[in-house]
């Protein structure tokens, strides 16, 4: 049997902007097929410049990011985007559109019949659990924070693409939400078998989420280790970040 | 009084209805050409101060002065409607471009990136996503020319464009304030008419999504 096919490479990726200090410096790392990656770091390591490498909003300085094997450099930016599902932050639903428009707008930039994209919808929105005849016809401001992250997850999710790309997806939520969400976001994951890169600031959440952890430290991946092994690393940044984990949950 | 009226009432109607094209066409014009060029400058910066300096500068003159400089022009000015309508038209560029900018750059980051990020070409991203969020603020910048123009549009009589402001410059000639009310108010109502009926509009677009979001 085959080993499983990557799903995003980088092969020694720099980046920097025009005469600015380096961003990131020589990052390598592949993530297979139905993976999920959890990259954490300081504010400003160059977390999230990883995943607008992926999704080629940046394009690498040095080096090659591949997406399925192909070097972004290759892919028709478009193309690339619409495999690629993405959650942000502030999550970026569009407030002049319904939560059906917002859900069903990939499918309907690809070209899907109404009807074919009004049953999507109505399926995405019950796998992130809401209730499609109560969300369909309402807006982005009507909802609440952790209504819109689910709105979100769900349009990341419409198209099906194989590979989503998470930024601090739930970082304004409070931890009960949060902590719900990370649950049935793990449970899509599996049942849907995609792959994921995902930044956050929380290691509770990169342990539940990741398949692996990375650590980015000043624009380097500097440790790369499944959760248990990453909690125990000897490496200094890594315990830094562990022992504030443990500090911050006692009291 | 009644007598007045009675004499004057079939040619207030014609002057109004010369003051309504006279308007209406020049705010068509001003949008057809303003909004895409508040496009233009949105999408490339480095034309901005030219751009705006342009719309800019027909602000200060004088709309007399406008008014008198297009007629001796050939091929667009003379004595006469064409010539008030392209005045009025420069007038209402500013507001128009003005607020297609703003309203462009004042769209979220967040909610531009992630338009971007799920796959839509730049044309998409403009216009399922820029120019629908922004339509409040351009249709301000309307409603905002079209007030202006109907005032001004009364000055355009000068130059034998018709409309209320025969009424007015009769009346002044005449010393005959009646004739100088009956242009001056039908345009002052006209005026505020206009602002009720577009702010109207305005607060639909508005109010669909995040009534209390913006308020410009």
């Amino acid at each position: 049997m085959a080993a499983p096919a990557s799903a995003v490479e980088f092969r020694d990726v720099s980046f920097r902007r025009e005469a600015g200090r380096a961003i990131l410096s020589n990052v390598s790392f592949t993530v297979t097929e139905g993976e999920s990656f959890a990259l954490i770091g300081r504010s400003g390591s160059g977390k999230t410049t990883i995943l607008k490498l992926i999704n080629r909003l940046l394009q690498p300085s040095g080096g090659d990011v591949l997406v399925d094997g192909r070097s972004t450099r290759n892919w028709d930016a478009i193309q690339l985007r619409r495999r690629i599902g993405y959650v942000l932050q502030e999550v970026g639903l569009f407030p002049h559109m319904t939560i059906a428009a917002n859900v069903g707008i990939v499918p309907s930039l690809e070209g899907w019949t109404p009807s074919r994209i009004e049953a999507r919808v109505k399926e995405v929105l019950l796998m992130v659990g809401l209730p499609p005849d109560d969300f369909m016809a309402r807006y982005p401001h009507e909802l609440s924070g952790g209504q819109r992250q689910r709105v979100g997850v769900a349009r990341a999710l419409a198209a099906d693409p194989p590979l989503l790309l998470m930024d601090e997806p739930f970082g304004a939520l409070d931890p009960i939400t949060r902590a719900e969400l990370q649950q049935e976001l793990k449970r899509l994951l599996v049942a849907l078998k995609k792959t994921l890169v995902i930044v956050t600031h929380d290691i509770p959440e990169a342990c539940v989420l990741g398949s692996s952890i990375g650590l980015i430290q000043d624009g380097r991946l500097v440790e790369r280790l499944p959760p248990e092994q990453f909690l125990r690393s000897a490496h200094p940044e890594v315990q830094a970040v562990v022992a504030s984990l443990s500090v911050h949950t006692r009291s | 009084m009644d007598n007045f009226l009675a004499d004057h009432s079939r040619e207030l109607i014609q002057l109004s209805a010369e003051h309504l094209m006279l308007v209406g066409l020049s705010i068509l014009g001003a949008i057809v050409i303003g909004v895409p060029l508040g496009i233009a400058v949105h999408q490339k910066p480095q034309w901005r101060t030219f751009v705006m300096g342009f719309v800019n500068v027909f602000q200060t003159i004088p709309s007399l002065a406008l008014f008198a400089v297009l007629i001796p022009l050939p091929v667009i000015g003379g004595i006469g409607a064409r010539s008030a309508l392209i005045a009025l038209v420069l007038y209402s560029l500013l507001p128009i471009v003005a607020n297609t900018v703003a309203g462009l750059s004042g769209v979220p980051p967040a909610v531009r990136e992630s338009a971007v990020a799920i796959g839509m070409s730049d044309r998409q991203v403009l216009w399922k996503v820029e120019f629908p969020l922004a339509l409040d603020v351009v249709f301000t910048g309307i409603r905002i020319a079209t007030v202006m123009s109907v005032g001004l549009a009364t000055i355009a009589a000068a130059i034998g464009a018709g409309g209320l402001g025969m009424f007015i410059f009769r009346g002044l000639a005449m010393l005959d304030t009646r004739l100088i009310l009956a242009g001056a108010l039908p345009a002052a109502a006209m005026a505020l008419l206009a602002n009720y009926g577009l702010s109207l509009i305005e607060r639909r677009i508005r109010g669909r999504y995040a009534p209390t979001e913006r308020s410009t």
